[in-house]
């Protein structure tokens, strides 16, 4: 539980105590670089400082929805491009409940669980999709394989990931 | 799943941001339209949220906590919004949420009969108005008052004249006739439409007034018959189903 009152900067501190280590791992993945991942961070709290309703709590939690703007953010600033996504568009509908210490450690284990049971090839898509930004055409040249194949493995990776959390 | 599974390898792309050009057009028009499409691909952003999770690695430098409490002490949120977790929190907002929906619906809604009654009051205000110029027509050829005039070449004596104009899809008829004689007692001009096939229908009888004038006006017909030409017989008061000959008058379609 958080019955915390944003606007106010101890809840704010308890936001980030909470959920900066995802957001930083996140960015770090992608950039590579401490300091731009530092600067991801700072921004996506000051995104969610600056426009709480951005987040709809009905539609996916917090946390998952962190990992995904410090994900775009870093891709954006990877691809040297310009946001390509406002905050309040993205919607996530997540089912783990990432918000305890807990369940949190206990999501990352399934994710883990769930790309490590995956065929190497189908791995590598859905990392260079997700941490590098790269599009279906990019990984299709990159790994020599046909376009139909890359967009299957995606498919069916994200869907193995939905599965490991469905069991 | 998907319920249009040949966008499903495209909607994982688009949840990731892998997908670009011309597939991503068509899935973006198509998600428009479908929001089976758009939930599955909140469920694939779901899935693909879940990625994050497996980037592990150091916890951010401790200054970077201090960086992000000094701006935030320094830039005070205008608006206060209270965020809680527990699920009946939001209750309220979502039966504002649906309320805000069912008016916008009933708004919608009137604002669409509002303007689907403007459009049948304009229909039938034109309704109106042809109607009352076909009255106007009928009546003017119809009218006992009307003066009929039919021109013929000078120092002719006046002649009995019939016209017949016809439309065979409609099945419609309307007879002017001119200078008929008087009719003997008990006696009804008749007149017949005589088909390209078949033997002579009755279509409606008449008594000239005193100036000779008559009108036949939409008699009943069978639909559709071709007509080749008119003719006019003088009939018993009741009219006949068969021609009595003599034919007095005669016309064939031009």
């Amino acid at each position: 539980m958080w019955g915390i009152r944003s606007g106010d900067e101890s809840a704010m501190a308890a936001l980030y105590d909470r959920y900066s280590s995802l957001v930083y791992a996140v960015a770090l993945r992608v950039l590579g670089d401490t300091g731009a991942a530092e600067d991801v961070l700072q921004e996506v709290f000051m995104q969610l400082w600056r426009n709480p309703a951005a987040f709809d709590s009905s539609r996916g939690n917090l946390g998952a929805w962190l990992g995904v703007i410090a994900r775009n953010r870093a891709i954006d600033g990877l691809r040297k491009r310009r946001p390509e996504t406002d905050i309040a568009d993205v919607v996530v509908s997540v089912e783990p409940d990432m918000a305890g210490d807990a369940e949190r450690a206990r999501a990352m284990e399934t994710v883990r669980g769930a790309l490590g049971g995956m065929p190497a090839p189908q791995r590598s898509a859905l990392e260079m999709a997700y941490f590098e930004g790269l599009t279906h055409t990019e990984i299709a040249a990159k790994t020599g394989e046909p376009l139909g194949t890359i967009k299957t493995r995606i498919r069916t990776g994200l869907q193995a990931l939905r599965k490991a959390f469905e069991a | 799943m998907s319920e249009h599974p040949q966008f499903a390898d495209d909607l994982a792309l688009l949840a990731l941001g892998a997908l670009q050009g011309e597939e991503r057009v068509t899935l973006e028009k198509h998600l428009e339209g479908c929001p089976a499409c758009r939930r599955e691909l909140e469920r694939l952003r779901g899935d693909m949220a879940l990625l994050a999770l497996s980037a592990a690695g150091p916890a951010p430098p401790s200054r970077s906590r201090e960086r992000l409490l000094k701006v935030i002490a320094q830039e005070p949120r205008a608006q206060k919004t209270a965020e809680r977790r527990s699920s009946w929190t939001f209750l309220p907002w979502l039966a504002a949420a649906a309320l805000l929906l069912v008016a916008g619906f009933f708004w919608q809604q009137s604002d669409r009969l509002a303007q689907r009654v403007a459009q049948l009051q304009d229909e039938s205000g034109q309704q109106q108005a042809q109607l009352e110029r076909a009255r106007e027509v009928v009546s003017t050829l119809t009218s006992t008052d009307a003066l009929r005039v039919t021109l013929v070449a000078a120092q002719t004596p006046p002649q009995p004249q019939g016209k017949a104009i016809y439309v065979r899809d409609r099945s419609s008829l309307i007879f002017l006739a001119s200078n008929m004689p008087a009719l003997p007692p008990q006696r009804i001009y008749e007149l017949w439409l005589i088909p390209t096939n078949g033997a002579p229908i009755p279509a409606g009888v008449f008594k000239p007034d005193a100036r000779g004038s008559a009108t036949v006006v939409e008699p009943p017909l069978p639909a559709g018959v071709e007509a080749k030409a008119f003719a006019i017989t003088v009939e018993p008061e009741q009219g006949s189903s068969t021609p009595t000959m003599p034919i007095v008058m005669t016309g064939a379609g031009e």
